[in-house]
């Protein structure tokens, strides 16, 4: 059986402006992920060019692309990736071991409201409460970027929100570009700006005059 | 083919590198199982066609002279059903071109008929004709040793008379498969030589015309060895009887069945380590097999497939994986249970080897490793079974842990965050972590096993032959002679010192046990024969005592302060009580030593030796063996050198063989275990792994996470390992004690090392298999899935 090649994405051109929460809009199998794991240093692009700031990303090593994570991007995944074996503390510290000024961990538990579940294992915290726990330890590198893959795809709508609560939060009292990936259109009126992509294409980018509160979308 | 056998060829290519490694140790199980029981089944088979082909006989004595006449005597005792009298001697032997001392033993056989026992098996010539006294057959081993053909010739001094010899046979006889020299332990073919010479004109040489100083018999079926023995002792008694025995006490039967017992030691000890271990690594392999396809086992009972299915299914793999193994072991084991054989045949003299391997062997090693490997995977293949289709298609809750022992303790500031990972997945699973340093334990123990044999044989030769017998030479008289025949062998030039000794053969009774032996008298005071305590220290014999080996007093149950019983089996033949004073440790052999003057005063002798110890100044030693050659009192010489060299020589082959055979499979054990638990560690936790690869962490780090726990796992593993391997080498020495020689529990630094060291390799092996599968790590797969 021969291969075929598929392009997940094609002639996209997008810039991310600093501090600005961004939608990704799609159905599944859009190409919004593949464009997320290009922006977050987790696979390279066959074509085109990727900058992050002054760094051309399009034709870095394995080791420029895992400081980039390390050190710049903060990721928040659909099913948390939590260490089973770390307390939700410990969880955050992991990260923060290993990067430059990074924040307490208490302090990032705090900022998603989890500073009472500090010593608590995953198994012993809710889906929401896990993925808070993500969003912590996300956070507490104060990256510069921060990507968030369905972050709320495993959680019902109440859990999601406290979710978009403490990613808008977070977004806003430390100034992380944020991109979110989602096919909820009902996340949208959250984002500074919403990219609509189809078939790997960018099909259009629309402004929101207003973000909305997290706490006033439903879906 | 159905799609359920698809899967599990599938499932299998993709657990090739486990299923390997699986495999191998199940194949060091199975080798070992048939190589050693193939090998003892060939050994034995081919002894017993040997024993009834050349009729060996079942009970032996030798005498100082009896009348033929005697011969019919002893026929007509109850059970006895052949006789055969002979003529048997020392002799010392020239083999052209070879300046070392040879000392041989000359039988007689019938100069008209074959011998009705103990026939000789010619391989090569022919017998010698009847009435010639210049013909011999030899030995097969001592021929090749020398490279004799039929027609060479050699020189040998029969009762003080020299005399040159041709060789018309090269043969081999069923008394001397194992052939050693009297007073030594190990052949030396090269040294020791048999010859066999027609009645008649060997009868002459000795003096013993009409007369015989050796009988074998053979029994009437059913009949007890033991009363017969009883009365042939009786009757010899009178002609210089020194004791019969059974063919059970016969030196060659000894040691061949010392061997086979060592055989059956291996074939249990070892395929249970392995087959144990074997089954620990499938229960982890199918465990994690059975976890990660939950939900394709609640697929396929959704669709209709019923537990018994799943059951037969994981079932089926588990065969599978197992029949490799099987496969591959019973291949291995033939191929070195062919080697094995082959190097018997070395030490072993048989005319022929029968090597078999009874399909019994093979169901057998079938169904243990079937048995093993099911009641490993049981719990495994159960859970497939048991697991409810609805509960399956939910996703596991998420792995409880909770802080380690250590970190209750309060000092969890010490560890990072990827240490506390290792430490508390360690501690979650203590049983399985506990298993996996006890696979890694037990290969550590079997690789010392290989080693262990070195150590010791080095430790018994230096403690024999450079602690207690430090004589360079040892002769033995024709006869018990006056003291100053020692005069005349310290008066030869180059010999620096000689010491003599008396000794005695005799049956040593206490309660209702006893033991053929020989009584030592030493010299009080000796510089070369010493005899030496457990500690290796030199023990003095009381001039009114016994000292005596300590497995001797033990097979007696006698301790010292109690008093032995003694029957003299030589001259007037007293029987004597004399108190035990002590004991002594030795390895090779074991005797009763007295003092040379206490034991000429109980024979009611003179001052009467029958042998010496002689230290020689080296450049001189070719001197003193012509010297030696040309007195006939000399009945026989040992140099001590020659004794080890060629036990060396033979002994570094057979010890390297086992060395290179438990070192791979102890190397499989340690690879089996330390690969399979590291790549089931990576599949229960590359989706972790791969999410802090995603967040920043490099390889070297993640790899940290995985690699420290099989560290820290290889590295607890050694202590154990090294204890187990002190007792595994314990038990074997223990249980090949016997009064021929005695293993001593020795252990080299070097042996731990290596153990230790083929361990360390089997791990980093595995660690570098592992650390290229880190860096395919799926850094994408790992965010849209959940475990």
């Amino acid at each position: 059986m021969g291969e075929i090649e598929v392009h997940a994405l094609r002639g996209v051109d997008l810039e991310l402006y600093a501090g600005e929460l961004l939608v990704l809009l799609g159905p599944s199998g859009s190409g919004k992920s593949t464009l997320l794991n290009i922006l977050g240093g987790l696979d390279t692009a066959t074509g085109g060019e990727v900058y992050y700031r002054d760094r051309n990303l399009t034709y870095a090593n394995e080791k420029t692309l895992t400081d980039y994570r390390r050190h710049h991007v903060g990721f928040v995944f659909q099913f948390y990736n939590l260490i089973p074996s770390l307390t939700a503390r410990e969880n955050v510290a992991v990260v923060t071991e290993i990067v430059r000024n990074p924040m307490m961990p208490e302090d990032a538990l705090a900022l998603v409201n989890l500073q009472d579940r500090l010593d608590h294992f995953p198994a012993q915290l809710s889906g929401g409460e896990q993925q808070r726990v993500a969003i912590a330890r996300a956070i507490a590198k104060n990256p510069a970027v921060l990507l968030c893959d369905e972050p709320t795809g495993a959680l019902d709508s109440e859990t999601g929100i406290i979710v978009l609560e403490a990613l808008e939060r977070a977004n806003r009292e430390l100034g992380a570009t944020t991109a979110l990936i989602t096919h909820n259109a009902g996340i949208a009126d959250m984002a500074d700006r919403v990219v609509h992509i189809t078939n790997g294409h960018i099909g259009s980018i629309e402004r929101n005059a207003q973000r909305k509160p997290a706490s006033e979308l439903s879906w | 083919m159905r799609a359920l056998n698809r899967k599990l060829w599938r499932d299998l290519w993709d657990m090739r590198g486990m299923v390997l490694a699986i495999a191998l140790v199940q194949v060091g199980g199975v080798a070992t199982f048939v190589m050693s029981l193939s090998t003892y089944d060939s050994l034995l088979l081919t002894r017993d066609r040997y024993y009834r082909e050349q009729r060996f006989a079942e009970v032996f004595a030798s005498l100082k002279r009896a009348p033929e006449s005697l011969a019919e005597r002893i026929r007509s005792l109850p059970g006895v059903d052949q006789v055969q009298t002979r003529v048997v001697a020392a002799v010392r032997l020239e083999v052209p071109g070879f300046t070392d001392p040879v000392t041989g033993t000359l039988l007689s056989v019938p100069d008209t008929h074959p011998p009705r026992l103990n026939t000789l098996y010619l391989r090569q010539g022919r017998t010698p004709e009847a009435g010639r006294n210049d013909e011999v057959m030899i030995d097969e081993s001592f021929a090749d040793a020398h490279d004799l053909q039929p027609g060479d010739r050699l020189a040998a001094t029969i009762n003080g008379r020299r005399k040159t010899l041709t060789i018309t046979g090269i043969v081999l006889s069923p008394e001397y498969i194992y052939a050693i020299a009297p007073g030594a332990v190990f052949p030396d073919f090269e040294h020791y030589g048999i010859l066999w010479m027609g009645r008649k004109p060997l009868a002459t040489a000795y003096d013993m015309d009409g007369a015989f100083n050796d009988v074998a018999l053979s029994l009437e079926h059913g009949t007890d060895a033991e009363t017969v023995i009883e009365s042939l002792d009786r009757l010899l008694a009178r002609y210089g009887g020194r004791g019969a025995y059974a063919r059970e006490d016969q030196l060659s039967h000894r040691f061949l069945t010392e061997e086979l017992h060592g055989l059956e030691t291996m074939a249990t000890v070892f395929p249970v380590i392995f087959l144990g271990v074997a089954a620990f690594l499938l229960n982890v392999v199918i465990g994690r097999l059975v976890a990660t396809q939950r939900e394709q086992i609640a697929i396929l009972k959704a669709f209709g497939y019923s537990n018994f299915d799943v059951g037969r299914h994981y079932a089926a793999l588990v065969l599978m994986i197992i029949g490799l193994g099987l496969a591959g072991g019973i291949g291995a084991g033939i191929w070195l249970g062919r080697g094995l054989s082959a190097m018997y045949m070395q030490f072993y003299h048989f005319p022929f080897l029968h090597y078999r391997l009874d399909p019994l062997i093979i169901g057998l090693a079938a169904l243990v490793s079937v048995l093993a490997g099911l009641a490993g995977t049981l719990h495994a293949v159960g859970r497939a079974v048991r697991l409810p289709p609805a509960e399956a298609m939910r996703p596991v809750t998420p792995t409880a842990y909770r802080p380690t022992l250590i970190e209750r303790l309060g000092l969890q500031r010490l560890f990072s965050q990827p240490t506390r990972m290792i430490a508390r997945h360690i501690e979650r699973r203590p049983v399985k972590s506990l298993l996996m340093v006890a696979g890694m334990a037990s290969a550590c123990g079997i690789i010392m096993v290989a080693n262990f044999q070195k150590d010791a044989v080095r430790h018994m030769i230096d403690v024999q032959y450079t602690m207690s017998q430090r004589q360079d030479l040892s002769v033995t008289f024709t006869e018990p002679s006056s003291h100053t025949a020692l005069y005349s062998l310290a008066g030869l030039p180059g010999v620096e010192y000689a010491e003599g000794v008396r000794s005695v053969p005799a049956r040593l009774r206490f309660e209702h046990r006893s033991y053929r032996g020989s009584l030592q008298g030493l010299e009080s005071g000796g510089k070369l024969r010493r005899v030496l305590d457990a500690s290796l220290r030199r023990v003095d014999i009381p001039p009114d005592g016994i000292v005596m080996t300590d497995y001797l007093a033990e097979l007696l149950g006698i301790r010292p302060g109690e008093v032995l019983t003694v029957e003299v089996l030589e001259g007037k033949r007293p029987v004597l009580k004399i108190p035990v004073t002590g004991t002594t440790s030795e390895y090779l052999g074991v005797s009763a030593y007295l003092q040379r003057e206490t034991l000429n005063r109980l024979m009611q002798e003179g001052d009467a030796v029958n042998g010496a110890y002689l230290s020689v100044d080296p450049p001189l030693r070719d001197r003193v063996y012509r010297e030696l050659d040309d007195m006939p009192r000399v009945a026989g010489i040992l140099v001590r050198d020659n004794a080890i060299r060629s036990f060396y020589r033979t002994m570094d082959e057979t010890i390297l063989y086992f060395s290179f055979v438990s070192a791979l499979l102890g190397g499989f054990i340690a690879f089996g275990v330390v690969y399979n638990s590291a790549r089931i560690a990576l599949s229960e936790r590359d989706r972790e792994l791969a999410s802090l690869r995603v967040l920043g962490f490099t390889h070297p780090e993640v790899a940290y996470i995985l690699l420290g726990e099989l560290g820290i796992a290889t590295l607890l593993a050694l202590p154990p390992g090294f204890l187990f391997g002190r007792l595994l080498c314990g038990y074997l020495s223990q249980s090949f004690r016997s009064d021929l020689y005695r293993i001593p529990l020795i252990l080299e630094p070097g042996t731990y090392a290596f153990a230790a060291a083929v361990v360390l390799a089997s791990a980093a092996f595995s660690a570098l298999m592992l650390w290229r599968k880190l860096r395919k790590l799926d850094l994408i797969g790992v965010l849209k899935t959940r475990e």
